[in-house]
């Protein structure tokens, strides 16, 4: 996908990405601490609080690391991003159509699990994702330890463990970004298993999807699975795909259709 | 392919999916979120090298904050608290700033006057511009650089999803929706904020209802509002402590009456134009985390000295500019603020207050911030010159105008309840994309709080206690 | 679907007590969401307390807090453990 083309989807988001900067969407459950990331690494000032559902639009800023420019984009919380609320929705396309250069899915430490769920969810739109797990002082005050190496080695991307609200982990995660946009990062992002009766439906519908020619764009068995979800309102978001002839096109006819 | 045959294809492709999602049992959107949570449980086992997990901090706050006893006056007791500490040190901050802006404004009066400049643009400069920007200053800034900072610590404490957890149940009688009482906290900050926070609520109905009557909340510019009258009306003999004290007791009723309003004004909507039944609500109640008290109180109070002052600038400063030339400029023997103020005199009288009062109100509708300020120099431009330096002598100011405890109460209902300020109309039209719905928020609270006041001031009149 | 005479709702479960997700009979946005909570079939809740009045209750789902509506809990098949 060239550079052009990314640039007329996200001027869609509001996004005003200089063509040297890389784009940076954070991700992740309400309440885990992005915009307080977001305002560490921007020097902005998004409202923070102990409270789910306080950024409820995209924020946007800037920072540099080793002469290299970055866009960080502040997404909404969200539990998943398979359903249609208006948040998610606003995460989801972001993720999905205004292709950041690397997705940062910011974690609870103090409940992983349940936080683990959104982060599956985004590698499997896109691979570039890394994991940032945030609050690890909350955990450490309950006597919760995590074996990051082995988070990482779980889940196939980069696992950076941070304190945003101490600075702590913080350069980690810029040196991860900076080596993640130069390429020297390999994502193998974990395929996650399903059950057999969800594995055999995907094989069913695998090979029609893969006749789109969508490959390039979205990952065909996500795109699957979102059929098999009854996902509407992404299908008629795929579909302005297809009515484009041009490359160009393409991307106008999704902004439009978003 | 050509378009036709792509958009029939996709379509082809769902249709397939669709009997392939009808041969299954189970939805298979289900299977997919559980299967997803599978992978995720096993990760955590692999990973969670160890977990107690017992949050016992949050359990035993929890016990008292959310408990049958404790949970509801606590909530009051918080706010009680956070008001006393408010009102009580900003007193001191505030005579200060108040001395030293008027001495400077004697100051600038006599430069301009060295300078021989012409009195027009002294008065506008002055008594306008800067007397405006002081007041908005001095009363308006040290409440609210004490009152956020608290409430920002309660906020990063954890606190506020316990409210909409304890208050839920209430919301549910109205139809409504617990995460209102969210929007409603952020209200405090801005009204137009709080709006915007009404995203958080899922159903659209109850969505609309919580941006309907987010005003009822007073805002940062109303604050200082009900905590001026309150001081200078509401506890004559007190001092210090104690006075400090009442007037907490007065705003937390004032704030009481505003929650209620709330509840009764979403009761009556769900039951008229947005009938509906109450949806669901889900609401995670996250761990309380310990605030970082220092950074807080510093970036908060930096935070809002910045906004108070934008809008001082911003706002206070170019109305000053305005209401000195709408008092000063005279079409006949009649300045063309008093024509207004007189035409307005018998609507403001039947609901207990004066035509300068409901104009400043009226004027205030770009921001709150201004309508004391323009009051004060309606009053000023249309009496003797005083120097406001004190609320004892805004006291007497009122006092010379024909103020009563009744037109006190008025004044403090009618700021509570009137119309949004601009910003926040405008936001409510961006939130809904409904100029319907944006009327309707100028309107009902425009109606709640002529009622209101009209019917209280009747009634005192009636029983002869006016 | 095999019955099971020992399903309850969960609006039912005592405070204090755990029990294991069974059926969900939500519709709509209010089932995907209860899902994405990570109330799937299965999953083990503890109802952890209610609201002063009662309603709602406050449930512990893999290691979060979650509170619900008595109306929306009813409609949750659970087994008591
Ligand atoms: N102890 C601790 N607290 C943190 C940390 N990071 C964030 N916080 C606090 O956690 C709360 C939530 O942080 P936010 O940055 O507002 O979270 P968010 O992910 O942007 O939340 P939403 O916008 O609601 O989705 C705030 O009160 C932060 O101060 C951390 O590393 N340690
Ligand atoms: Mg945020």
């Amino acid at each position: 996908m060239n550079k052009g083309h990314k640039m007329i989807l996200r001027e869609h988001f509001g996004i005003k990405a200089k063509s040297d900067q890389y784009v940076i969407a954070l991700a992740g459950n309400p309440n885990v601490g992005k915009s307080t990331v977001f305002n560490a690494l921007t020097g902005l000032r998004q409202h923070t609080g102990n409270w789910p559902g306080k950024t409820v639009d995209n924020a946007q800023g800037s920072f540099s690391f080793k002469d290299t420019d970055f866009l960080m984009i502040d997404l909404p919380g969200t539990y998943s991003i398979l359903t249609n609320t208006v948040e998610e929705e606003i995460a989801r396309d972001f993720i999905c159509f205004a292709v950041p250069d690397v997705t940062v899915v910011v974690l609870d430490a103090t409940s992983l699990e349940r936080n683990l769920n959104i982060a599956l969810q985004v590698m499997e739109i896109t691979s570039k994702v890394i994991v940032c797990v945030n609050l690890l002082d909350e955990a450490k005050k309950n006597k919760i330890t995590l074996n990051l190496p082995g988070l990482e080695k779980e889940l196939g991307v980069p696992v950076v463990g941070t304190s945003a609200r101490q600075g702590i982990g913080l350069d980690k995660l810029k040196e991860m970004l900076y080596l993640a946009v130069k390429e020297q990062v390999i994502f193998r992002p974990r395929q996650l298993h399903y059950s057999p009766e969800v594995e055999e439906a995907i094989a069913q519908i695998l090979p029609k999807i893969e006749q789109l020619g969508l490959s390039d764009y979205l990952h065909p068995r996500w795109l699957a699975l979102r059929l098999l979800d009854n996902d509407e309102m992404l299908l008629r978001k795929v579909s302005a795909y297809l009515t484009a002839n041009s490359d160009d096109d393409i991307y106008r006819e999704v902004s439009m259709a978003l | 392919m050509s378009i036709t045959t792509e958009k029939d294809f996709l379509q082809e492709l769902n249709k397939e999916a669709e009997t392939i999602r009808l041969s299954y049992v189970t939805k298979l959107g289900d299977r997919i979120i559980a299967d997803i949570y599978k992978n995720a449980e096993q990760i955590s086992k692999n990973v969670i090298l160890n977990d107690t997990n017992k949050k016992n901090w949050t359990l035993k706050l929890d016990n008292y904050l959310t408990s049958k006893i404790f949970g509801y006056p606590f909530m009051l007791l918080v706010l009680g608290i956070i008001l006393w500490i408010t009102i009580s040190g900003a007193n001191l901050p505030s005579d200060m700033l108040a001395t030293a802006l008027f001495s400077l404004q004697e100051i600038l009066s006599r430069g301009f006057l060295d300078l021989g400049a012409p009195a027009w643009l002294h008065g506008i400069l002055v008594f306008g511009v800067f007397h405006s920007v002081a007041w908005v200053v001095s009363v308006m800034l040290p409440p609210m650089a004490i009152f956020f900072p608290l409430f920002t610590l309660l906020e990063d404490l954890g606190y506020l999803p316990r409210v909409a957890f304890n208050l839920d149940n209430l919301f549910k009688k109205a139809k409504t929706c617990g995460k209102q009482s969210l929007t409603m906290c952020m209200g405090f900050g801005c009204n137009a904020a709080g709006v915007v926070a009404c995203r958080i609520i899922d159903s659209p109905r109850e969505r609309l209802i919580a941006v309907l009557t987010n005003n009822f909340v007073p805002c940062n510019g109303r604050f200082p509002i009900l905590i001026a009258i309150g001081t200078i009306f509401g506890v004559g003999a007190l001092t210090g402590q104690l006075q400090a004290l009442a007037v907490a007791g007065i705003i937390t009723g004032v704030i009481l009456i505003g929650v209620f309003v709330t509840f009764a004004v979403s009761w009556i909507l769900s039951r008229s134009i947005l009938k509906g039944e109450a949806s669901s609500m889900v609401l995670e109640l996250p761990p309380y985390r310990r605030p970082k008290i220092a950074s807080v109180v510093y970036r908060s109070i930096i935070d809002r000295t910045i906004f108070v002052l934008k809008r001082a600038v911003s706002v206070a400063a170019p109305a000053g500019a305005i209401i000195w030339i709408v008092a000063n400029t005279y079409i006949g023997e009649i300045s063309i603020l008093n024509h207004l103020a007189g035409w307005l005199n018998p609507f403001a009288q039947a609901i207990g207050m004066d035509g300068y009062i409901l104009l400043a109100f009226i004027l205030g509708l770009p921001a709150n911030e201004i309508v004391f300020p323009i009051l004060i120099m309606s009053y000023i431009s249309s009496g003797t010159m005083i120097e406001l330096e004190s609320l004892a002598e805004l006291r007497l100011l009122f006092i010379d105008h024909g103020w009563t405890w009744l037109t006190a109460v008025n004044v403090m209902l009618f700021t509570l309840l009137h119309w949004p300020c601009g910003t926040t109309l405008l936001t409510t039209h961006k939130e809904t994309g409904s100029k319907k719905w944006t009327l309707a928020a100028f309107i009902i609270p425009t109606t709640v709080a002529f009622t209101v006041c009209f019917i209280l001031t009747q009634t005192v009149r009636l029983l002869g206690l006016g | 679907m095999t019955v099971d005479f020992n399903a309850i709702p969960l609006s039912q479960l005592s405070i204090g007590s755990s029990c294991r997700i069974g059926e969900i009979g939500l519709n709509g946005l209010l089932r995907r969401r209860i899902q994405d909570l990570g109330i799937t079939p299965g999953t083990t809740v503890e109802c952890l307390r209610r609201g002063p009045s009662g309603d709602p209750t406050a449930y512990v789902v893999r290691g979060t807090t979650i509170a619900l509506r008595k109306e929306d809990a009813y409609q949750i098949n659970v087994f008591p453990i």
